[in-house]
């Protein structure tokens, strides 16, 4: 996979990430040229582009467009269910998600895609799985803070 | 700002306060971030919020680099940072903090450290150094760079299976980024492989998939493990939906594809399981359809067995003909990867297929043409090119049209013939001159073997006899005047062809109404070509019989040579040599022929010539003299070549507005006929049946072709250019020819601005008192304010020479027609074209509605078209006489026209507001 984006239906970007090295201005450009044309499309038409030379998959999750860059043999049916199985994965972490948790808590969304594909590739399938990394490392958090509460204290 | 954050906004107290829901993180009400999202989310313009953030990014830089920041108030501060960057704001200041934190922090804040790292920082940012030493001390190796690998390696051994994978695959990206530098270490990779840990095993497929070439030994390990997934042997954790492992099936089903390709022992082995695979997966969900098309890809990669191509063929007609989109999109994708081994596949999913040509969906129709242009063979090719022809037109992308066009182009170095016929048929008058030029340079040039011109000449003359066997009426005049170049020069090569066949067929066509008189002459020049044996001569004698009463000088002249040569065999094949010696044509530029003439008339007193700039000079003072007796002339011929389409042979350029109307109207009348009534006659059992279909429809703009040679505006030079093909330059009465009246017109105000095409022209004697009228079109390909068209007259009476020179100043706006659009297509071109002017023009104001009556000025005085008013905006359109558009966006603005003109042609801008600021001067 080449980038992840979401972005709103007003095409304001919510969340990105990059696992090819561009530019700022480029990949300034990319979204912003993106944004534009996966938002012109009508619901009805399909959800893959040949966008220049990427094949882009995208999908629409209530008012959030999820959108992934992947490679040319990449196929296209598994990258529409890696974006299924992050939504799966933010809907559980958050108890059904929306587009508000993401912009306030964008970071948690960062850990749980970490979690998720690491560097481009899907590394953690299973919901489970993801999801109990990321609690340890919330509880580490949270038990850390309780440490040093009690030290403060 | 949005509707659903606005009203989400208004639920926030209460979502806040609700913040026990355990694992879920929700907002305190206290953060800085919340509070600069929300600051955000009120602001209404963009530019208060680039205020608001740029206030932001100044106090948390304060912040980041006060020595009494916490650790904790720095990760929040981090995590702002991020925030402002995703917006698109520059945060750099905070990369060098980050790291430090990551460096320094206590677990959680690392968490947000490294985050705010992976960001921030690409491979060839500078920090990345600093951050190598940093990752070096912490034991998650989540990080990777070229220099650590030892690192990871030790990772790879480690308990965790979670961090083992991990490490695989920072490995894997080690191995994109330098692969020479893990070549030591591919014996690990094997052993990772071999995990006990599934998820291991599956990271390491990653890495496989890069080199699998190598690895043939390990295709049967790769089968069992498929095998065993198939068979549901993982732990349930690794289902997706109650399909097991799908990630690591498409990844194992890619492996096995590039291992089988070509090799037959190799695949034999993995038939079965790809049989059980294609068995297994028969729920129907996203997932499984992921992974038959993987299969099927995989089957038709690998050495063929038939049975199970039966059955992926089967698959990819579930595809096809699903009513989901996305599997449709997919299964015209296997299909195009496909066809190439077994066309048939495609014929079975024809109207599938033709219904995905209308598709609303563009990457649909794509796709299809994509699929088509696989197929492609010398009896569909005509449609399918008819087809990429037409979603040319509607294409705006970029990179669409530059593959689409490339992929005509291929067409046509395979099927050269049939494409530019096409290509002519569709394109039609609206096709560039060049083109056909082109064309038939090819052809009379030809490639480098003799046999293939001689295969291809043959071919051509074969098929256009057909054509005009035929319906021809319907054929476009530049396709005619092709054919009967094409006639004329090689029909001899057919020798079992009698001339007076082709004769016959070329009087038909002389004998149709549409054709135009230009046409007219390319046939009789063809004639003039063939006429040998008794019957032809006859053929050749009816038609200079009807001919010589014609009102059309130019093909009286015609008529008058073909009777002439048509009698005298010695001369015509003197004249017009049998066409088969690549001979190129010389072309005397510098006239020296005339050397003898010009010396007797100076030598009878006749003035010395002078170029150009000083001729214009000196016309400039004395202007008056010369506009005199040609004033009436001229402009009357410019508009008669516009209206009648009247051109001289030679001139194969202006495409008026009149046949640009018909061809509109043709079009409009042809797409109709298009519907899908028509489709069932288009296929047939062999594929396109393109003889029954009357080829009605006349596409509106040309394609690049690759044959063409952007040799077209060579401007005029004052000799016959030598794009045009050999035409009939030896006039038989030598001696007339030096009498004759010789006319150049050369245009060219201060430089080499804009050019019209101008050749030799000479006539017959023109007897006294009478008028001779010569026609020229011309074409502008530079435009500016006015044109001069400047032209010298030589004449002798009673032995003494004479000269007379003329100028004729064309405005801009002759060349301006109204261009028709719509509202939608003018809003697609305007954003596409580059070249743009703006200012601000009087406004007419007696009227109650001054734009409407101002713009009603503009389109009275300059032609131009109203696309639409709306309030105070009004949007015009224009093009030049040929094809190229001027589009005006004007509104008022402060009591004053504001207008902003843009076009793909530099200067017309410009040109044209000086004409719409005179026109409304006088106002």
């Amino acid at each position: 996979m080449q980038f992840m984006l979401l972005f709103s239906r007003q095409g304001k970007l919510r969340l990105q990430k990059w696992y090819v090295p561009l530019s700022d201005k480029e990949k300034k450009k990319i979204t912003r040229e993106l944004v534009q044309t996966v938002l012109a499309r009508k619901p009805k038409m399909c959800s893959f582009l040949e966008w220049r030379d990427l094949k882009v998959v995208y999908k629409r999750y209530a008012s959030l467009y999820f959108c992934c860059a992947v490679e040319v043999q990449d196929n296209e049916l598994i990258t529409l269910e890696i974006i299924h199985r992050y939504v799966e994965l933010l809907d559980k972490y958050f108890g059904s998600v929306c587009e508000l948790d993401i912009i306030f808590n964008f970071e948690k969304a960062y850990f749980i895609l970490d979690e998720f594909l690491l560097g481009g590739e899907a590394q953690e399938t299973s919901k489970k799985n993801v999801l109990k990394a990321i609690e340890q490392a919330d509880l580490l958090q949270e038990s850390h803070k309780k440490t040093k509460d009690v030290v403060s204290i | 700002m949005s509707d659903v954050v606005e009203k989400t906004l208004t639920a926030l107290p209460s979502l806040l306060s609700l913040d026990s829901q355990p694992g879920s993180a929700k907002l305190s009400s206290t953060s800085k971030l919340g509070a600069l999202i929300r600051g955000i989310t009120e602001l209404t313009s963009k530019h208060e919020e680039e205020k608001l953030i740029q206030r932001e990014l100044a106090s948390l830089k304060d912040q980041v680099s006060s020595p009494n920041t916490s650790m904790r108030q720095m990760k929040e501060a981090m995590v702002r940072a991020i925030y402002c960057e995703m917006l698109g704001y520059e945060a750099s200041f905070s990369y060098i903090h980050a790291i430090k934190l990551a460096q320094q922090g206590s677990i959680l804040d690392k968490r947000v450290g490294y985050l705010a790292v992976t960001l921030f920082l690409n491979e060839n940012h500078e920090l990345l150094l600093l951050l190598v030493n940093t990752v070096l001390k912490p034991n998650v190796p989540q990080r990777y760079d070229t220099c650590n690998t030892p690192l990871v390696e030790e990772k790879l051994n480690h308990p965790k299976e979670i961090i083992r994978r991990k490490a695989v695959l920072a490995l894997y990206k080690f191995y994109l980024i330098a692969p020479n530098q893990v070549q030591h270490i591919h014996n690990r990779f094997r052993k990772a492989l071999c995990d006990k840990d599934p998820g291991v095993m599956f990271a390491s497929l990653h890495i496989y998939l890069q080199m699998i070439k190598g690895y043939k030994d390990l295709t049967a390990s790769f089968v069992t493990i498929l095998k065993q997934v198939v068979s549901g042997k993982l732990p349930m954790d690794f289902n997706y939906h109650s399909v097991p492992a799908p990630w690591l099936q498409i990844q194992l089903l890619r492996i096995l594809s590039i291992l089988g390709k070509n090799d037959q022992s190799t695949s034999e082995i993995m038939y079965d399981v790809l049989d059980e695979s294609l068995k297994r997966a028969e729920i129907n969900h996203n997932i499984t359809y992921a992974i038959l098309y993987e299969c099927v890809k995989c089957i038709y990669t690998i050495y063929p067995k038939t049975d199970l191509l039966e059955k992926a063929a089967k698959c990819i007609g579930n595809f096809v003909l699903s009513s989901k989109i996305n599997l449709k999109y997919l299964g015209l994708k296997a299909l195009t990867y496909v066809v190439q081994q077994d066309p048939k596949l495609a014929l079975q999913h024809q109207m599938t297929i033709i219904e995905c040509l209308d598709h609303p969906d563009v990457i649909i129709k794509r796709e299809t043409l994509e699929l088509l242009f696989r197929i492609t063979n010398a009896q569909n090719i005509t449609v399918i090119v008819e087809k990429m022809l037409e979603f040319l037109h509607q294409s705006k992308d970029d990179h669409t049209t530059i593959d689409l066009v490339g992929k005509v182009a291929e067409i046509a170095e395979k099927y050269p013939l049939q494409t530019m016929n096409t290509v002519f048929s569709l394109g039609g008058d609206m096709i560039q001159p060049d083109i056909p030029n082109s064309f038939l340079k090819l052809l009379s040039e030809g490639f480098e073997s003799e046999e293939e011109n001689k295969k291809l000449r043959l071919f051509a003359v074969d098929s256009y006899i057909l054509l005009l066997e035929g319906e021809t009426r319907n054929l476009p005049q530049r396709f005619l005047q092709v054919i009967s170049w094409v006639l004329g020069e090689y029909s001899h090569l057919r020798n079992d062809l009698d001339p007076a066949r082709v004769m016959t067929l070329l009087t038909k066509l002389l004998e149709m109404r549409q054709t135009s008189s230009e046409t007219k002459t390319w046939v009789l020049m063809a004639m003039t070509k063939l006429c040998s044996g008794e019957a032809s001569v006859s053929i050749a004698r009816s038609v200079c019989e009807d001919l010589s009463s014609s009102m059309d000088t130019v093909q009286r002249q015609r008529a008058h040579e073909l009777l002439l040569l048509s009698q005298d065999r010695a001369l015509r094949s003197q004249l017009l040599p049998l066409c088969s010696d690549p001979e190129p044509l010389e072309v005397d530029s510098s006239l020296s022929f005339l050397d003898a003439f010009v010396s007797e008339a100076l030598a009878a007193g006749a003035a010395p010539y002078k170029p150009p700039h000083q001729r214009q000079e000196e016309l400039a003072q004395q202007k008056a003299l010369s506009l005199e007796p040609y004033e009436l002339s001229l402009p009357i011929n410019m508009s008669s070549s516009c209206v009648t389409g009247r051109q001289s042979p030679t001139l194969m350029s202006v495409s008026s507005g009149l046949s640009g109307d018909s061809a509109e109207l043709s079009h409009k009348g042809g797409s109709t006929t298009l519907k899908l009534e028509g489709v069932k006659r288009v296929w047939g059992r062999e594929g396109y049946l393109s003889k029954k279909e009357p080829v009605e429809e006349v596409a509106q703009a040309e394609i690049p072709s690759p044959l063409s040679s952007p040799n077209q505006h060579t401007g005029a030079s004052g000799t016959s250019s030598n794009t045009h093909p050999p035409i009939p330059t030896p006039e038989p009465e030598q001696e007339k020819q030096q009498l004759a009246s010789s006319l150049f017109v050369g245009l060219g105000s201060q430089s080499s601005l804009c050019l019209v095409r101008a050749d030799i022209y000479s006539t017959q004697d023109v007897p006294s008192h009478s008028v001779a009228v010569f026609q020229y079109s011309l074409s502008v390909i530079r435009p500016v304010v006015h044109f001069e068209v400047m032209g010298m007259l030589s004449y002798q009476s009673s032995h003494k020479s004479h000269e007379v020179e003329f100028t004729y100043k064309l405005p801009l706006t002759n060349f301006i027609r109204p261009f028709t659009v719509s509202t939608e297509q003018y809003g697609a071109m305007w954003l596409a074209f580059s070249n743009d002017t703006k200012q601000n023009l009087n406004l007419v104001t007696d009227g109650q509605d001054s734009l409407t009556d101002t713009l009603n000025v503009l389109k009275g005085k300059l032609n131009l078209h109203i696309v639409e008013i709306i309030g105070m905006e009004g949007i015009v359109a224009c093009r030049l006489a040929q094809d190229q558009p001027c589009l005006l966006h004007c509104h008022i603005h402060a009591g004053t026209l504001a207008v902003w003109l843009r076009s793909p042609v530099p200067d017309l801008p410009d040109s044209l507001l000086y004409h719409c600021q005179r026109a409304l001067e006088g106002t």
